[in-house]
């Protein structure tokens, strides 16, 4: 048996077409995951308040919203949204849906992705509100502001600070989550990788790149991120538990 | 809503079930006792060590789980000469993936006991090996159980990604169901309530184990 009987092409990633279909995967791995995240982080917030909030149903509507989405596999939901919640709308609007969005695959992944990581971004503020020493609530009320001031000038610049690590280790998470949006077919950098390879032969190649990929942008953004971390630290900021 | 589906093909899916704990207890055992080696070559002094493990676990924890089934399934030919089954490439890509990540859970825990330990027990004759062994690990592994069983269930969860390369495994087998019976709602509602059931009970357990430690220190 001879060891390594596979000639490496290296050109198959960058000569036509498939080249390009890389560089449209990459940008496709990259706004999806970005849009998710929007989504994630606007309605993780509103999920943090409903699960802090004052109102007994309320706040059992925000846990039950973040364990069900935190204990379902990711890929289980995108199946759901993509097969089974199109079946929940009204006949004219499936039809419509269908006649209409070619794109279904990569909104039904965004909507999946965002929701997926609403939950855990919704625990992260959680964490970050509770990580705040309740002396800080009590000496902004002693100094006279209004609940909405406390939250505004003491308490959300205070979470901000301590969330950058969680947040962008999530963000990392969404952005390889990003990868299972190829099992219904949108056409992003992992899915982009296997479909040459059906033509080429050439996986390897490809897969590699895929993981370049993936490295290089975690890489930077991590390093961004701390980058970020240092410019806007609070000098003598230690954050305890309550 | 019809439910009967379900009932229908229950004796199917519940065969896919039996392999998707398979793989989660097969990928935890792999993946911990792996995991165990490199979280102590992450805290070795010596570079032979410390560089590989440290590399080994950026490169893991930078890609999707997805990818790192890909590589074994194109690198494997490669390199052997003819193709893996699909349990086999599985399990292979589960442990060599969630070790990394059990590797800094375990890293996070031995670095929670105190040097002092470390000290004494070299300063008493015993190797490192015995020092792991005997000392640091029972501590360790004691005070990171919570987040070891939370990643249990992430495993679990993580098993549905088998999917890709044709291997039965529960969400497979609902997925095949799907495309017979085409009752996609029933069927994903289904798949998702027996998951939610067996992570929120690791998810409880791990909450259980968590209070439990904190009393003990207490």
């Amino acid at each position: 048996m001879d060891l390594l009987s596979y000639t490496f092409d290296w050109t198959v990633l960058w000569r036509a077409p498939y080249g390009a279909m890389l560089i449209q995967g990459i940008f496709t791995t990259i706004h999806l995951s970005l849009l998710a995240w929007a989504i994630a982080v606007l309605w993780g917030m509103v999920i943090c308040i409903c699960s802090v909030s004052s109102s007994r149903p309320v706040r059992f509507a925000g846990s039950a919203y973040v364990q069900i989405f935190r204990n379902t596999p990711f890929l289980v939901q995108l199946f759901f949204w993509y097969f089974a919640a199109p079946l929940l709308l009204p006949k004219p609007a499936q039809a419509w849906l269908y006649d209409h969005v070619p794109q279904y695959a990569y909104w039904a992944g965004v909507a999946a992705l965002g929701t997926y990581t609403s939950s855990r971004v919704a625990e992260q503020f959680r964490a970050g509100l509770l990580a705040i020493p309740r002396d800080q609530y009590r000496a902004a009320y002693a100094t006279g502001l209004t609940p909405f001031q406390t939250y505004r000038y003491v308490i959300v610049p205070y979470a901000f600070r301590i969330i950058i690590p969680p947040f962008t280790t999530e963000f990392l998470t969404c952005f390889k989550n990003s990868a299972l949006t190829m099992t219904i077919g949108v056409m992003e950098i992992t899915h982009t990788a296997y479909y040459i390879d059906s033509f080429t032969w050439h996986g390897l190649e490809t897969t590699t790149a895929a993981s370049l990929t993936y490295l290089c942008i975690s890489g930077g953004v991590v390093l961004l991120m701390s980058l970020i971390e240092k410019r806007v630290s609070i000098p003598g900021m230690i954050a305890r538990g309550r | 809503m019809d439910l009967s589906v379900i009932f229908r093909n229950f004796d199917f899916m519940f065969g896919g079930l039996i392999l998707t704990f398979q793989l989660a207890v097969i990928s935890i055992a792999g993946g911990l006792l792996l995991g165990i080696f490199l979280a102590l070559a992450r805290l070795s002094a010596r570079p032979w060590l410390y560089y590989p493990a440290t590399l080994y676990i950026h490169f893991f924890r930078g890609l999707p789980l997805i990818l790192v089934i890909f590589w074994l399934y194109f690198l494997v030919p490669v390199v052997t000469g003819k193709a893996m089954d699909e349990f086999t490439a599985a399990v292979v890509s589960f442990i060599a993936f969630e070790a990394a990540y059990f590797a800094e859970i375990i890293r996070a825990g031995i670095q929670s006991i105190s040097t002092g330990q470390t000290m004494a027990a070299y300063a008493g004759g015993l190797t490192f090996f015995q020092c792991a062994r005997h000392v640091i690990l029972p501590q360790a592994l004691r005070n990171m159980t919570p987040a070891l069983v939370t990643q249990a269930v992430v495993i679990f969860q993580d098993t549905s990604l088998a999917y890709v390369i044709g291997l039965r495994e529960f969400l497979r087998r609902v997925n095949l169901v799907d495309a017979r019976e085409a009752r996609s709602v029933e069927l994903y509602l289904f798949a998702g309530l027996i998951y939610f059931l067996f992570c929120s009970a690791g998810a409880v357990l791990s909450r259980r184990l968590e209070n439990c430690l904190q009393r003990d220190w207490a």
